[in-house]
């Protein structure tokens, strides 16, 4: 197996391929467009100049070595990066065609519209009904009926429903890791997002947890725009129609090398460094 | 490799069928008004925490005017106080609030330390050392007038026939020149080292702890001594820590009330006698106070008030970033 | 062969060789004495506990905790200092209705608002930290300065407030402890799903931290209770039961109706006297010629002591489990 390559960064930004997957409709809107984003913790540059469009209603993998920023990338899209410092942007995030990042912006609207899984699941201190119930009641009040049916198929979506139907007061912590992290998908799903973040949700779970998450992947990506991040070739390979690659250099800073259809990226991509990576990791 | 060819990808997907109108600036409704209203009262109630303390500095000092402009700084070194004549001066309680205090140091210190070394050091077992220093932790506690109530009733008595011998064998030295009566500045000083060895046992234990144990190792292993290395490397590598800790145990001991008031004695003459009676100015204001009728009596107390509010304030500040600063530079080590 | 005997016998030697007598000496000697003064140190709390049990006990009976004082001297009559013990309930109920909201959101301030305001939060916990050591009778002159004077009367209201504004910090910086406790997790998974600040604090944190929280706001109480100093100066003491206890006997045994509404708004008014409390007494009557009322004291000292030291260990257990289960 190739050593994994020394990668040395090209600056080399990609635009959105005209050869793109002929199945999506190249006028139709992208879930995210982002353009010549760099974004800074402070005055510390974490990303520079990314520029890509995140197709709608696909599944988009990003993948890299760590320390070259996937994480704060997926984080700058859902402004979750806020709360971790003090964030600054140039560039732009427009989701379907508003800019995210506007004055005019209601943070929390947008948050709702874009979901986020974490890498370690985090269920709240509630029980399992109430962690689903939690993001429905912050918008408003709903029946009781509504919300069993809102949690209900939230659960289902997640697969999830059955085996925790018989008893939905248990407390969200007393159920194992992999069935947690599921409640974080079907908690996410509840409020029913346009888009969902996935920071490398399965790096802390069992492979058994693991093949029951990637099975979920044919349902959601009906219904939504999905964006994963992952250390873990072969899923991106199994499971995503698309595939960023992401590098860094001793800068430290992170950028995209190339963004493609999953099929293009992993037979025949068009970098050199990204041949590289994925050979190295994946031969 | 796997195998990526995937099953023939579904058609061209109408992205018009999935609604993506969805207006990212409507701020209506919901949580808006309790996030502003939330954030509102958040940072008024902070900001009234900290205006209280600028409060009191300015009703104290406004309430002690009178006072203030009558006898301006001779306030500070004047030894009178005579309420009939309208004569304030604010030596004796000064006086008697910085030897009690002191004497509350001296002996809180080296106490204070051996239970800080004995319960951070393996002399004991550890599960001894955690009881041990919650012990120590009870005392502080016990309400100041408990502390005071035990200090007359058992303390004085125990004392007396202590402080009678040291008059008797002694009466030439300066401190021992006065004929004990049973409260004085002896006993307040005492009590005040019971109530502050807490605060320099805890801290001291907690700066002796977080130093690195590869400094122990060190010294043990060239051949030194437990004790050696106690003495010779953990104390002056804790020294700041500890003077931290002196310094906010003397900040506790200037502003300590009840416990001095009920045993000093309350007397306003100034002796170098340790077995003499003495006061203080938080045992004066806590005595005199609620009897004042006098405006210039009033303002004379809230004169003291305010020299008292001062040097505690000046004390504690240095205390307080000293320890601060001590946690920054173990933290960096 | 003689060379490695020689060496063996120079590193027997080395080894083998005690300590000087100076430095034995003195290690043992130190241990002897770090020892004793630790002892000494502990002895004034156990001499403290026993006397309060001794003397305190002797005297603790039902009567004691339900009457009134009775005039020194008089044998007939039930002695006790309830109306005392009512007192210091009713004032350190006010001093936590002030200091609760205003130093829990303290508290919020300092550990949330905290990331993005750094100077102005390390100077807000700066000056609270300090407020925390302003000796209590100066805060006892600052109520009376401000309430009493303008009042016109010594008043419970006065203490209440005296002790709140000595609970205030404590309160404050406790549950900034609290919440900085709780995992970084909840936040960030209650904003991805679009909550606000708000909804995720009541929501998530603060229920989460509410034990670590309440028994902060228990120590500041049992604290609250122990002092002196401010309530001699602003609540003075009273023989009889504080007048809001007659009020709301008076209420709870008349009939509903419109008198209730008229007796209740005559309840701010009973907060503008002089009020016993468990700490005032015992100053008083440790103080008084008395031998009655110094028994009595140590009775009330039993007490006093007996709430003071529950809630610290109290909130010391909590502390340490929810420490322990992170």
């Amino acid at each position: 197996m190739k050593p994994k390559a020394n990668l040395k960064a090209e600056n080399y930004t990609d635009k959105f391929l005209e050869n793109a997957a002929p199945e999506i409709d190249p006028n139709a809107m992208p879930a995210l467009r982002v353009q010549d984003l760099s974004f800074y913790y402070g005055t510390h540059k974490v990303l520079e100049n990314l520029s890509m469009n995140i197709p709608h209603p696909q599944i988009t993998a990003i993948i890299g070595p760590s320390g070259c920023g996937k994480s704060t990338f997926l984080k700058a899209l859902n402004r979750i990066g806020e709360l971790e410092g003090k964030v600054q942007i140039k560039g732009k995030v427009e989701f379907f065609g508003q800019d995210i990042y506007s004055q005019k912006v209601n943070i929390n609207s947008l948050r709702r519209q874009i979901g986020m899984v974490f890498q370690r699941p985090n269920p709240f201190p509630l029980s399992i009904y109430d962690n689903i119930a939690y993001g429905v009641r912050i918008f408003g009040r709903k029946s009781k009926a509504e919300l069993d049916e809102i949690v209900e198929s939230a659960l289902k979506s997640a697969a999830l429903w059955n085996e925790v139907k018989d008893d939905l007061k248990k407390s969200a912590q007393g159920i194992s890791g992999g069935q947690q992290q599921r409640l974080c998908i079907a908690r996410a799903l509840a409020v029913k997002p346009k888009i969902l973040l996935m920071d490398e949700p399965c790096s802390a779970l069992d492979p058994i947890s693991t093949m029951k998450i990637e099975e979920l992947f044919q349902t959601l990506r009906q219904q939504l725009t999905v964006v994963i991040v992952t250390h873990n070739m072969q899923q991106a390979a199994r499971v995503s129609d698309y595939t960023a690659f992401f590098n860094t250099d001793e800068s430290r800073i992170g950028r995209l090398v190339e963004f493609g259809p999953t099929s293009k990226i992993f037979t025949s991509a068009g970098n050199s460094s990204t041949r590289d990576y994925i050979q190295g990791r994946f031969g | 490799m796997t195998n990526l060819s995937k099953t023939p990808k579904k058609k061209t997907r109408q992205s018009a069928e999935i609604n993506t109108a969805v207006d990212l600036t409507d701020t209506s409704g919901e949580g808006l008004w309790m996030e502003s209203g939330f954030t509102l009262f958040v940072w008024s109630f902070a900001l009234a925490t900290a205006g209280t303390l600028f409060l009191i500095s300015a009703v104290i000092f406004k309430d002690a005017w009178p006072a203030i402009s009558h006898f301006g700084l001779s306030f500070l070194w004047n030894p009178n106080w005579d309420i009939g004549e309208l004569q304030f001066g604010a030596l004796p309680f000064i006086y008697g609030t910085v030897i009690s205090s002191a004497i509350g140091i001296i002996i809180a210190l080296p106490l204070g330390l051996s239970v800080a070394i004995v319960t951070s050091e393996n002399f004991l077992p550890v599960w001894v050392r955690s009881p041990l220093g919650f012990l120590v932790e009870l005392i502080s506690a016990i309400p100041s007038v408990i502390v005071g109530l035990w200090g007359i009733f058992v303390l004085i008595p125990f004392l007396l026939p202590l402080q009678q011998s040291l008059f008797d064998k002694f009466s030439w030295f300066p401190l021992f020149s006065s004929e004990p009566l049973g409260p004085g500045m002896l006993p307040a000083g005492i009590l005040l080292s019971i109530m502050i060895l807490p605060t320099v046992a805890a801290i001291s234990r907690d700066v002796l702890i977080s130093v690195p144990v590869d400094l122990r190792s060190a010294s043990m292993s060239l051949g030194a001594t437990r004790w050696e290395t106690i003495f010779k490397l953990l104390l002056p590598a804790a020294s700041s820590g500890i003077i931290g800790a002196t310094i906010l145990a003397l900040g506790r001991a200037l502003g300590e009330t009840m416990a001095v008031t009920m045993v000093i004695g309350n007397s306003i003459q100034i002796n170098k006698s340790l077995l003499a009676p003495s006061y203080s100015i938080p045992a004066v204001l806590a005595s005199q106070f609620r009897e004042a009728l006098e405006p210039l009596h009033i303002g004379a107390l809230m004169y003291l008030a305010l020299i008292l509010f001062v040097i505690t304030l000046l004390v504690n500040a240095i205390a307080v970033l000293l320890v601060q600063l001590i946690g920054v530079k173990g933290a960096k080590n | 062969m003689t060379q490695a005997k020689k060496l063996d016998s120079i590193l027997d030697a080395e080894i083998n060789n005690p300590l000087s007598l100076s430095r034995t000496l003195f290690s043992r000697g130190m241990t002897v004495i770090a020892f004793a003064l630790t002892a000494l140190a502990l002895l004034p709390l156990f001499a403290i506990l026993y006397k309060i049990l001794g003397e305190g006990l002797t005297h603790l009976s039902w009567e004691v905790l339900v009457s009134l004082p009775a005039p020194v001297g008089v044998e007939d009559q039930p002695n006790g200092f309830a109306n005392a013990i009512l007192g210091t309930i009713l004032m350190v109920g006010i001093a936590t209705l002030i200091s609760v909201p205003i130093g829990v959101m303290t508290g919020i301030f300092l550990s949330e608002f905290g990331r993005e305001n750094k100077v102005i939060t390390n100077s807000i916990r700066f000056i609270t930290v300090i407020l925390s050591s302003v000796p209590s009778i100066v805060i006892g002159v600052f109520s009376y300065a401000l309430i009493v004077v303008t009042t016109k009367a010594f008043s419970s209201l006065a203490g209440g407030f005296a002790l709140g504004i000595i609970m205030l910090p404590v309160v404050a910086l406790t549950t900034e402890q609290a919440l900085k406790l709780v995992p970084t997790s909840y936040r960030l998974a209650s904003a991805a799903l679009g909550g606000g600040r708000f909804q995720t604090m009541f929501r998530t944190i603060v229920p989460s931290a509410l034990p670590t929280i309440t028994t902060g706001i228990l120590l500041a109480a049992s604290r609250a209770a122990g002092e002196t100093a401010p309530l001699i100066v602003t609540a003075l003491s009273s023989q009889f039961w504080p007048p809001l206890i007659d009020k709301l006997g008076e209420i709870m045994q008349s009939p509903i109706g419109a008198e209730t509404i008229s007796k209740l708004k005559e309840i701010p008014e009973t907060l503008l006297t002089p009020t016993p409390s468990m700490s005032v007494l015992i100053y008083s009557y440790a103080s008084s010629p008395y031998k009655e009322q110094n028994e009595l004291a140590w009775t009330a000292a039993s007490v006093l002591l007996g709430m003071v030291l529950i809630a610290s260990v109290a909130s010391r257990t909590v502390t340490r489990k929810r420490l322990q289960n992170r």
